[in-house]
């Protein structure tokens, strides 16, 4: 009898901790969607542009900011850029990431460990640091202000990302290599034939990171596109917006653009969720 | 390596002799990486004598043609019929020798002085005014000797593989083995010498948009170039180490204790930063992926997805609604208000200490989601039987999380950690776009309260053009990072050394 309702109980108390982790995740599921929720309906208030009020839903719910954005202001142009650069620096990052990560991973050479040794002292100075030099090199080629010189600055150094990319090679089994090796394919035959079919995770995580990259950069654009409207990104574009000067016009526009930014990044990433996992948790973590 | 009177400690005592042991070996290990300089400059002296070697061998055993080669790269190659590397030699040499005669060579001879007359209002004959004409450019006279520097280091390396090469030709022609030929050649660049056309490209981004560009800045940091010495109207000179001193404190400029202090505040904060951003993600994003995956709780998929979501939003636009939403006007103080909870707003980020906080906390909503997401994977990892054992032997579901859970993530994901933290330490989205790195305070020089070294930096180019200083800032950030990097490194190390899990 006792030990029945030892285990009785000790049923009831996970009973009441399955409930209490419910509770906490329904708590923090509303304080990481509340901002967003928040954003969503500001974007449709009529009444103010500003961002100075004290209650949450518009007087008048209104698709003016939607309206006004893509006719009053240079977002769609924006847009257009970002999404320009961002196909341009996926295709260009996720070519060189996997051919330096397969050299790195794979082929034996005598450069191997100083090279990987020097992209990590590299990976240690600021970023911004270089930004001058670089400035004046795409200056001396005409590229500043441009949207070119932006793609060149995003992707010229992609050859230091190969960090995670490699970890996931690492994993895939060596005796494959030799197999195809022995049965005469070359080493350009086994990257293409073998192991890229085989890294279809990390590849699509390399892409996906790849592209979100330049919709959230404000650093470098913000510094070669210095003052050209017409070559912002929307990072760029929109933090122009939030200046003391000019919220108070441009606050509901500007939520309004945050929603048409965020929808199709966060439908691609919904969708490609799983890949994205698998990649990281190969890569870049191992024992 | 683990013993019994280790295992037999409490938690606490075994943190505590870990990090004691720690800074027990730490003079050990610098003193071990110093002996080993010696025996890694002897290494290098033994390449560099080898390469002496090579060549004196070569110009001394060596045919009229090897010989030959010495001056026209490439000849011993074309004269054993192999056309196409002895050709692209020949080529890089034509195009190396237009490039000093025509472009290189005046910058060169410029760099000692970075240039004489910047700019002088001439007589212009054919408008008939007086116009401003521009010689030398400082600034373009340092980045361009520093690429003819580049392009030399790699003409005298194309120089001694063509002269090697001439000489094997020579070699195997004198064993009568048959020469690779120019169908080989080719071959072998999707074979043999794979790596080197995988990583031409990509390295040829990295030397132009990342090495020669760091060079340049760390040159700049011995200049005075700032917003009185701005080329092409000024000239900017050498001021030999004027600038390291100046932000250390000991310079002669009037501004110098206060460069030294801003410096040490701004640093001081960015490792804080750089810490309470790392751990408190990391901790309170493995829990809600415990939580989430843990046995019997239903919809998982759900839970996920929300936190998911948050990642998808891009970073800025989610940090710059944050800023608004705080503001002291923002909606967040003024719905406090309207209920009546307080009477003034609540200083969120404009309150230099209030500020700091708060950067952390939404830093944790930001970054948590990716933790949650990473852990969540490695989780599923853990071997349940491993779970099933520790309950049969009788341990909570605390223990199991102290002895099983956080040994196993700590071990498998240092190298994630360690390169967050890293990227922590040059954060710039966050604290650019959640307070521009304000409130503003009158003891320090050009920046606030809030700012990283990384955003100091940002303000010192792009505000105050002052960019010699800027470059002192870098250097000493590489410098910090790097130690506290090492430092972990290290660590990480010895904890795989001293728990192999599993």
């Amino acid at each position: 009898m006792g030990v029945k309702k030892k285990y009785r109980s000790k049923k009831g108390a996970e009973r009441a901790c399955l409930a209490l982790i419910y509770i906490v995740l329904g708590v923090i599921s509303l304080i990481w969607l509340i901002p967003f929720l928040l954003l969503i309906v500001q974007s449709f208030r009529g009444e103010s542009s500003g961002m100075s009020m004290n209650y949450v839903f518009p007087e008048q719910w209104t698709f003016d900011n939607y309206i006004r954005l893509f006719t009053e202001t240079k977002f769609l142009r924006w847009y257009g850029n970002t999404l320009l650069v961002s196909v341009v620096v996926t295709i260009i990052q996720t070519v060189i990431v996997l051919m330096t990560s397969y050299a790195l991973s794979r082929l034996r050479f005598k450069l191997r460990k100083p090279l990987m040794n020097l992209m990590l002292i590299l990976g240690m100075f600021p970023g911004f640091l270089s930004m001058t030099a670089v400035y004046f090199i795409l200056k001396e080629i005409n590229l500043t202000q441009n949207l070119v010189g932006l793609m060149l600055v995003y992707s010229a150094s992609s050859a230091m990302q190969y960090y995670i990319c490699k970890g996931f090679f690492d994993t895939i089994p060596k005796s494959l290599d030799e197999a195809a090796r022995i049965d005469g394919a070359s080493r350009h035959t086994v990257f293409v034939k073998i192991i890229l079919p085989l890294a279809k995770p990390i590849i699509i995580y390399t892409v996906l990171s790849a592209f979100i990259a330049p919709w959230g950069e404000y650093m470098f654009s913000s510094f070669i596109m210095l003052g050209d409207s017409d070559h912002f990104t929307v990072a760029v574009g929109m933090k122009m917006w939030l200046e003391k000067e000019s919220v108070n016009e441009y606050f509901t526009v500007f939520c309004a653009a945050a929603v048409v930014v965020s929808i199709p990044i966060t439908a691609l990433f919904i969708w490609l969720q799983r890949y994205y996992v698998e990649g990281i948790t190969g890569g870049s973590v191992k024992g | 390596m683990v013993n019994l009177e280790y295992l037999k400690m409490s938690p606490i005592q075994k943190v505590w002799f870990r990090l004691k042991s720690f800074f027990k070996r730490l003079p050990s290990a610098f003193a071990a990486f110093f002996k080993s300089i010696p025996k890694k400059l002897y290494k290098l002296w033994l390449a560099f004598a080898g390469i002496f070697v090579n060549i004196g061998k070569a110009a001394k055993d060596g045919d009229w043609k090897t010989r030959t080669s010495f001056a026209v790269m490439g000849f011993g190659l074309i004269a054993r019929k192999q056309y196409l590397r002895g050709f692209l030699y020949l080529f890089f040499e034509a195009l190396f020798i237009l490039y000093m005669v025509f472009f290189g060579w005046k910058y060169l001879a410029k760099m000692g002085s970075l240039g004489e007359v910047a700019c002088v209002e001439e007589w212009d004959e054919e408008l008939g005014v007086f116009a401003y004409k521009f010689y030398d450019n400082s600034l373009l006279i340092l980045l361009y000797s520093l690429l003819t520097v580049f392009i030399m280091a790699a003409f005298v390396y194309m120089w001694y593989q063509n002269v090697k090469g001439s000489y094997l030709s020579q070699q195997f022609t004198e064993a009568r083995l048959n020469l690779p030929t120019t169908k080989d050649d080719i071959r072998a660049c999707a074979d043999k010498n794979y790596h080197k056309t995988l990583l031409s490209i990509p390295m040829l981004g990295l030397v132009i948009f990342t090495v020669l560009p760091i060079f340049f800045m760390i040159f700049i940091a011995f200049t005075n170039y700032d917003k009185a010495h701005m080329p092409p109207q000024e000239l900017f000179q050498w001021v030999g180490a004027d600038n390291f001193s100046n932000v250390l404190g000991g310079g002669v400029s009037a501004n110098s204790t206060q460069f030294a202090f801003t410096f040490a505040e701004v640093l001081l904060w960015t490792v804080i930063w750089a810490f309470f951003a790392t751990f408190t993600n990391y901790i309170f994003g493995m829990i809600v992926a415990i939580l989430i995956n843990k046995k019997g709780v239903k919809f998982k998929k759900f839970w996920r997805t929300v936190l998911v979501m948050t990642i998808a939003v891009p970073q800025f636009v989610s940090l710059m609604f944050m800023s608004q939403l705080l503001a002291d006007q923002g909606l967040l103080n003024n719905l406090l208000m309207k209920w009546g909870w307080i009477h003034s707003p609540i200083p969120f980020l404009t309150d230099g200490t209030l500020a700091k906080v708060m950067i952390i906390v939404i830093n944790m909503w930001i970054g948590i989601p990716y933790t949650m997401l990473i852990c969540s994977g490695i989780l599923m990892n853990i071997p349940a039987d491993l779970y099933e054992s520790a309950r049969m032997d009788g341990a909570g579901p605390f223990r199991a999380y102290m002895k099983i859970t956080l040994p196993y993530m700590l071990h498998v994901t240092t190298p994630y950690l360690i390169t967050q933290f890293i990227g922590n330490l040059n954060n710039f989205n966050v604290i650019f776009l959640l307070t521009g790195g304000e409130p503003l305070s009158l003891d320090l020089q050009f920046a606030g309260k809030t700012d990283l070294l990384i955003t100091w930096l940002y303000k010192l180019t792009v505000n105050e053009s002052q960019y010699a200083i800027a470059s002192v800032i870098g250097i000493f950030t590489f410098i910090v990072v790097a130690v506290l990097s090492l430092i972990l490194y290290n660590r990480s190390k010895s904890v795989k050394n001293e728990e192999d899990f599993m």
